[in-house]
């Protein structure tokens, strides 16, 4: 036999085509800027598609000749990061403009994918509008500016007055530490059969969003750096509030108190909170973020007026009480221009359509967003919005933000797998940890230090 | 654009003695490149979307490549299974890959697909008709709708709930506390049809004289199946098996529509870990390493059903 004159050739002719496709251009027209932005799993939840929509009819009149295209990738968060970062992979599928979350934006700069843009800040007038903590958001370490933030958000305790005073709690209910929130919960499911008393995101389903609304809030609260120490640049082993938060969820999910843990791991529980648990009176008290408003408007996608006098907020309270005594988190979105974008130019005049004063007001309103600027913080409109928004914004003063860099979702992913360990399984809190400790050494590269007493 | 130096389109036959077989005569050596032109576009494909990918998986099964966080990527040698190997969560999904084969293929869409089959030989046609398109209905529909059809069937709220509550029987939480065996049932239930066919096709060629005269000799139904259908059928049953126990290792839409490998890791079979491993911790490399050491257990397993298929009866 000889077989290797027609594979030679073969081989030949499939080289030939790899190269030969791999010249065509794939849709990358040069008049048309893709833009890929995350779609909620709920099909009634479109006030995201609505205003990109908008934006893009203005772009377009005042750019003869060029195309906004529109890509919704409709999915949980987790699989919205995969989808962009295999798309940002390759020039044939990098989208000119991504919707990019602070959380994942160090990781995706430490893979080459974003495009600084310290260029087109420096001319933009703009720029100097957006607040000093904003403009830090989306700064890698290599102190280049990669994403324009365009919204920021706090979370607390939400709560339903209705089921409060059924169970006869106050209806200004403000917590003074996790005893008296879980004091709360065991009431209302003594005196309010059939309703939840306590949602806290919990598992690898919900992401992000178990970790940060879920663990992180009840970890900054258990005392100074519980997750990454930024001075000595060490990850923390073996804290103690570590274990104490876990300890709290094995509580909530153990007694019952929370979503039935079947439920409460569904990737799709953020979204079942805002629009059915919540405005249906489920669920008695929830800890979410300051954006849950954007579903309850006019414009979102469980239309409810009622909900400003129906719900009432407390700031998420300090383990002991300890100091300044609340919590929150922040984060918040940013628009990057992808490295491999062909045409950065006219991308960049996109963000800037879509950051005027105008245009940045309308988002922050209809995603009920925190303002990231100060035309848009002072605007009438945005004061006027919301009745939550003042105690969301005056959060903003005891925020936590997340260590910002690459290996950081890396961490969060082994957050979540103890988090779904004590939740679903008779795994104690403390090996919980200890296989989280075991995780973070491998992820961390030994950049850790113990804390363990 | 890049035209690339092509071989002469007919390969000069220069025939190195040494691989020349002693049959080959010189008429069928200079016929040989037309003959291999009909195959030509199978070849070519087969190099291209076969052949690129598994090497391009072998390749960076021994790197350190992540989907983000970092944008070098550098040999790593053997570390990605070393890791596998001290992996808890690997061994975990080994362990619910041998579990979830055996109970949904090999015992259940095996010789479930052979009892229907047997059972349909006896039935009457409209009995026939009806078993054997509502099972290969199930076979029909596409993995992920399969997967949320039996999702919204376990599912709290689901239609088994709905059956077992309506006969006053206690109602179950199967996805919550035994993943491992609602997704099993799950599995059977899609993939019995496939062996009902083939053993459909078997039985049908065996011959009615043989049975007969062992009917005739005094050998009852048990021992008629025993000693004469199965031994005689044994062939389907290897390719069967074999075919079966493949697909089941696979097995990732159902799964991850059901359960998402969870809760915990309590349904995480190899395919759904190593998702989670590539794309949801962004660790290419290593779930490509474990991909190819999936790829291992499938050979083993067909390995074992081949040497099964040759002994002789």
């Amino acid at each position: 036999m000889r077989p290797t004159a027609p594979l030679i050739l073969s081989a030949a002719l499939a080289i030939t085509a790899t190269s030969l496709t791999a010249c065509g251009a794939f849709g990358n027209d040069p008049n048309t800027l893709k833009v890929v932005y995350l779609r909620n799993t709920d099909n009634k939840v479109r006030h995201m598609d609505h205003y990109l929509s908008m934006v893009k009819k203005q772009f377009e009149r005042e750019h003869r000749g060029k195309k906004v295209k529109l890509i919704p990738i409709q999915a949980a968060q987790p699989d919205y990061w995969v989808k962009i970062q295999q798309m940002m992979r390759s020039s044939k599928t990098a989208p000119d403009v991504v919707y990019e979350d602070t959380f994942i934006i160090n990781s995706d700069v430490a893979s080459g994918y974003l495009r600084p843009l310290d260029r087109y800040l420096r001319t933009w007038r703009d720029w100097d509008a957006f607040l000093p903590q904003a403009r830090t958001a989306a700064k890698a370490e290599d102190g280049k500016t990669y994403g324009v933030p365009i919204g920021t958000d706090t979370r607390g305790l939400w709560f339903n007055k209705k089921v409060f005073a059924t169970a006869g709690l106050p209806t200004n209910w403000q917590p003074k530490t996790w005893d008296e929130l879980l004091t709360a919960a065991r009431t209302i499911k003594k005196k309010v059969p059939g309703v939840i008393p306590l949602n806290v995101y919990t598992g690898k389903g919900p992401g992000e969003a178990s970790v940060m609304q879920g663990f992180e809030m009840l970890l900054y609260g258990t005392g100074a750096d519980p997750l990454y120490d930024p001075k000595a640049k060490k990850w923390i082993a073996g804290g103690q509030g570590f274990k104490d938060a876990l300890g709290f969820l094995k509580t909530v999910y153990g007694e019952r108190l929370g979503p039935h843990p079947s439920d409460a791991v569904d990737p799709n529980v953020t979204t079942r909170v805002a629009t059915e648990l919540l405005p249906e009176g489920k669920v008695a008290i929830a800890l979410d973020g300051s954006w849950m408003g954007q579903f309850w408007r006019e414009t979102g996608g469980r239309p409810w007026p009622e909900w400003s006098r129906a719900l009432g907020q407390a700031p998420m309270p300090t383990q002991y009480g300890d100091p300044p005594g609340k919590v929150s988190m922040s984060g918040g979105w940013t628009w990057a221009i992808p490295a491999k974008s062909e045409k950065p130019d006219l991308a960049w005049k996109l963000i800037e359509t879509l950051q005027t004063q105008p245009n940045a007001v309308e988002w922050t309103l209809r995603d009920a967003q925190i303002a990231v600027r100060e035309d848009v913080a002072t605007d009438r409109r945005y004061l006027t919005s919301m009745p939550g928004i003042r105690f969301f914004t005056d959060l903003v003063r005891h925020t936590h933000y997340r260590p910002a860099l690459p290996v950081y979702p890396r961490v969060s992913s082994a957050i979540g797998e103890a988090m779904e360990a004590v939740t679903t399984s008779g795994t104690s809190a403390a090996s919980a940890a200890k296989d989280y400790d075991k995780e973070l050494r491998s992820i961390a590269d030994g950049k850790v230090v113990n804390r363990s007493r | 654009m890049s035209t690339l130096t092509q071989q002469p389109a007919e390969p000069e036959p220069t025939p190195p003695p040494a691989s020349v077989s002693p049959k080959a005569t010189g008429t069928v050596r200079r016929h040989r490149p037309l003959r291999w032109l009909p195959l030509a576009p199978a070849t070519v494909l087969l190099l291209l979307f076969l052949g690129g990918p598994i090497v391009y998986c072998v390749a960076i099964a021994f790197t350190d490549m992540q989907l983000t966080g970092s944008s070098s990527t550098s040999f790593v040698g053997f570390d990605n299974f070393q890791r596998a190997f001290d992996d808890k969560h690997f061994r975990n999904a080994v362990v619910l890959t041998l579990t979830f084969t055996f109970l949904s293929s090999i015992v259940g869409q095996n010789t479930l697909g052979l009892a229907l089959a047997l059972l349909m030989r006896r039935a009457s046609k409209p009995v026939r008709t009806l078993t054997g398109s509502i099972v290969i209905a199930a076979w029909v529909v596409p993995e992920i709708v399969a997967g949320f059809l039996l999702y919204a069937f376990f599912r709290d709220e689901g239609t088994l709930n709905s059956v077992l509550d309506w006969a006053h029987l206690p109602s179950q939480d199967w996805l919550y506390s035994a993943p491992i065996v609602a997704v099993s049932i799950a599995n059977v239930w899609r993939g019995t049809a496939f062996s009902m066919l083939i053993y459909s096709a078997a039985l049908s060629d065996v011959p009615r004289e043989i049975t007969e005269a062992a009917e005739v000799d005094g050998a009852g139904g048990w021992r008629q199946l025993w000693f004469i259908t199965l031994p005689m059928i044994r062939r389907s049953i290897g390719t069967n098996l074999m075919l079966n126990t493949l697909q089941t290792l696979s097995v990732f839409g159902l799964i991850w529509a059901m359960t998402r490998g969870g809760p915990g890791n309590r349904s995480q079979t190899l395919p759904v870990f190593m998702y989670d491993q590539a794309f949801l911790k962004a660790l290419i490399g290593y779930g490509t390493a474990v991909a190819l050491l999936l790829l291992l257990i499938g050979a083993l397993f067909s390995a074992v059903y081949l040497r099964l298929l040759r002994t002789e009866v």
